[in-house]
């Protein structure tokens, strides 16, 4: 298992346990044409921690976290300006490579998005992109990220069936296991339950604790309940008389929820706001 | 809030009292519109029927082995075949995907992936213009531009001829098959890192791919069937024998590019030229081999049909799992 892993990431092999800022924003902002969706956003996310952003429909809650792996460039007429470092390298400068980024910064979508391919050749996607060829090497590969994703034993006997054949549950898991394929750092979570059953929500937020060890996970989430439960940080979001998104307050989620600061975010995650 | 009420009750009162009546009306209705949609359905299959079923009783007579493998007779001698138009047309049929396929797909992968861009708003009002272009304009068109300056009629010209009249219709399948596979997916290979090229190639074709080759059958299902385009480009050759050219270039000593060249450089036959041809002929065994040609050529497009049907559904019951 150790060996396996070495020629796609040896720096997982050695990494300390030592918490730091893994990604970390500096004045953030981020426009579409003239509107600006975010404003001054300061946040420093911990490694090997759960981060949770909650808020508000509508409050860039998702456009913050597509902007830590530059999915927000694929929005025309988008830009962003301020920070985003990345082990303290700043990803949004015009040299960054864009696929390099993405490699380190995974992410898993509100709905599952498996390719029309089989559950193997989808995770084997991303590995092959960065040049892994030898059969050996991905069957191993695509082994370990369905172990990891708590999903090898439900497909050992079917990999060469098609992703869609999965249960909605399943078929997220599989997104996942093809987002840990490429031994990403960080993984962004875009209400990667939203479109699951209770059950297969559970087998989610199981997996992401039983994953945090090895990355650095930050989730979007409408469900209070699952950002209490899962995160260790929570980031609250929320629009500023410009319609535009700020993050009004972040800490450990234990105080968010127990003992907040701010009376906007009290009164959000006790319910009363509407 | 009395005044609420008492409307309300009013209202109910008066649905009450012609409540039978509606009902009888309505069904009545339905009853009768029913009826009609489905005489005028039957009325609009009444052709189909007709066609197909008279092509065949006239058709079948004239199939025979000989049909299919011996080239024509002179005039007024009976027997022989349409040996040279079915090669022909098959000669032509590739030829135009060749020269259709490629830039039509690729051309409708920038048009799905720039849409708003001006050469691609440009790739789709010229399409819509040229599947517009009568196919006889487009014939002349190739008359002018290659079998003039070529000083004469080959397959070549036909099969680009016929190239026109597919792009059309392989660009913007294409293009509409590669705008229904959902955007989670091109996202989902670029979050992993995978460059716009790569996603395309390796998600959004297969994904669409049953959806575009679809396109492709239908597109050489209607190109085999086209007359026009070939009276000015391949023209017509009752001597077309593809075994004949690559027999004599073996014993020439002729490389495999020359007789490949031979091939497509002389004017060709095709089934729906064969047809329009012997169809004016004074001959009765000329006019039956028409009507065999006819179904033929039905039979062609129905097999076509058939296969993209049966090709999608297997397509899709593999990627359902």
């Amino acid at each position: 298992m150790q060996t396996k892993l070495v020629e796609i990431a040896p720096r997982q092999q050695v990494r300390t346990v030592e918490t730091n800022n893994k990604v970390q924003t500096k004045d953030l902002q981020v426009f579409y044409g003239k509107f600006r969706a975010l404003a001054d956003i300061n946040v420093a996310i911990q490694e090997n921690k759960i981060t949770a952003i909650i808020g508000p429909s509508g409050c860039g809650k998702s456009t913050l976290l597509r902007s830590f792996n530059r999915m927000n460039d694929l929005t025309p007429s988008s830009h962003m300006e301020g920070e985003i470092l990345l082990d303290g390298m700043d990803v949004n400068q015009p040299g960054v490579d864009v696929v390099e980024v993405r490699r380190r910064v995974g992410m898993v979508f509100q709905r599952p998005n498996p390719f029309p391919k089989s559950i193997y050749d989808n995770v084997a996607y991303g590995p092959r992109l960065y040049g892994v060829r030898r059969k050996g090497d991905l069957d191993s590969l695509v082994e370990d990220s369905l172990m990891k994703a708590a999903l090898w034993d439900e497909v050992k006997d079917k990999l060469h069936q098609s992703g869609l054949s999965l249960s909605g549950g399943q078929q997220q898991r599989l997104c996942i296991a093809r987002a840990i394929a490429v031994e990403p750092e960080v993984i962004l979570m875009d209400e990667p339950a939203a479109a699951l059953d209770p059950i297969s929500t559970l087998r989610i937020e199981e997996l992401m604790h039983d994953i945090v060890q090895y990355y650095t996970i930050i989730i979007v989430t409408h469900n209070m309940q699952q950002a209490a439960r899962v995160s260790d940080f929570t980031a609250m979001m929320m629009i500023d008389d410009h319609r535009s998104g700020r993050m009004i307050e972040f800490g450990p989620t234990q105080d968010i929820f127990t003992n907040p600061k701010d009376k906007r975010t009290e009164d959000y995650v006790t319910g009363r706001f509407g | 809030m009395s005044a609420g009420t008492v409307s309300l009750s009013r209202f109910q009162q008066l649905m009450a009292q012609n409540q039978a009546a509606r009902i009888a009306r309505r069904k009545a209705l339905n009853g009768v519109m029913l009826t009609l949609t489905g005489l005028l359905t039957v009325l609009a299959l009444i052709p189909l029927f007709w066609i197909v079923g008279y092509v065949l009783y006239k058709g079948a007579a004239a199939l025979s082995i000989a049909f299919f493998t011996q080239l024509p007779t002179p005039m007024g001698i009976p027997g022989g075949g349409v040996r040279n138009a079915i090669e022909g047309t098959i000669v032509i049929t590739v030829l135009a995907c060749l020269f259709a396929i490629p830039p039509g797909v690729l051309a409708a992968f920038y048009a799905a992936r720039y849409p708003n861009t001006p050469l691609g708003v440009a790739v789709r009002f010229s399409t819509d213009v040229l599947s517009g272009v009568p196919s006889i304009v487009i014939g002349l068109f190739i008359y002018v531009l290659v079998v003039q300056p070529q000083g004469h009629y080959s397959a070549l010209a036909g099969g680009i001829a016929v190239s026109l009249l597919m792009l059309p219709t392989i660009v913007r399948t294409t293009e509409e098959m590669l705008k229904l596979v959902p955007h989670s997916l091109r996202e989902g290979s670029l979050a992993l890192g995978a460059p716009e090229w790569k996603t395309s190639v390796s998600v959004l074709f297969p994904a669409a791919l049953s959806g575009i080759i679809t396109g492709f059958l239908l597109a050489i299902s209607r190109a085999a069937g086209e007359t026009a385009p070939l009276l000015f480009t391949a023209l017509g050759n009752e001597r077309y024998d593809i075994a004949d050219i690559v027999h004599n270039g073996m014993v020439q000593k002729q490389g495999a590019f020359t007789i490949l060249a031979r091939i497509i450089n002389q004017p060709a036959d095709s089934l729906p030229l064969t047809l329009w041809k012997n169809s004016q002929q004074p001959f009765p065994e000329r006019i039956q081999q028409s009507w065999a040609a006819a179904l033929v050529l039905m039979v062609l497009a129905l097999l076509i049909n058939v296969f993209a049907r049966v090709w999608v559904e297997y397509r899709r019951r593999k990627l359902q799992g």
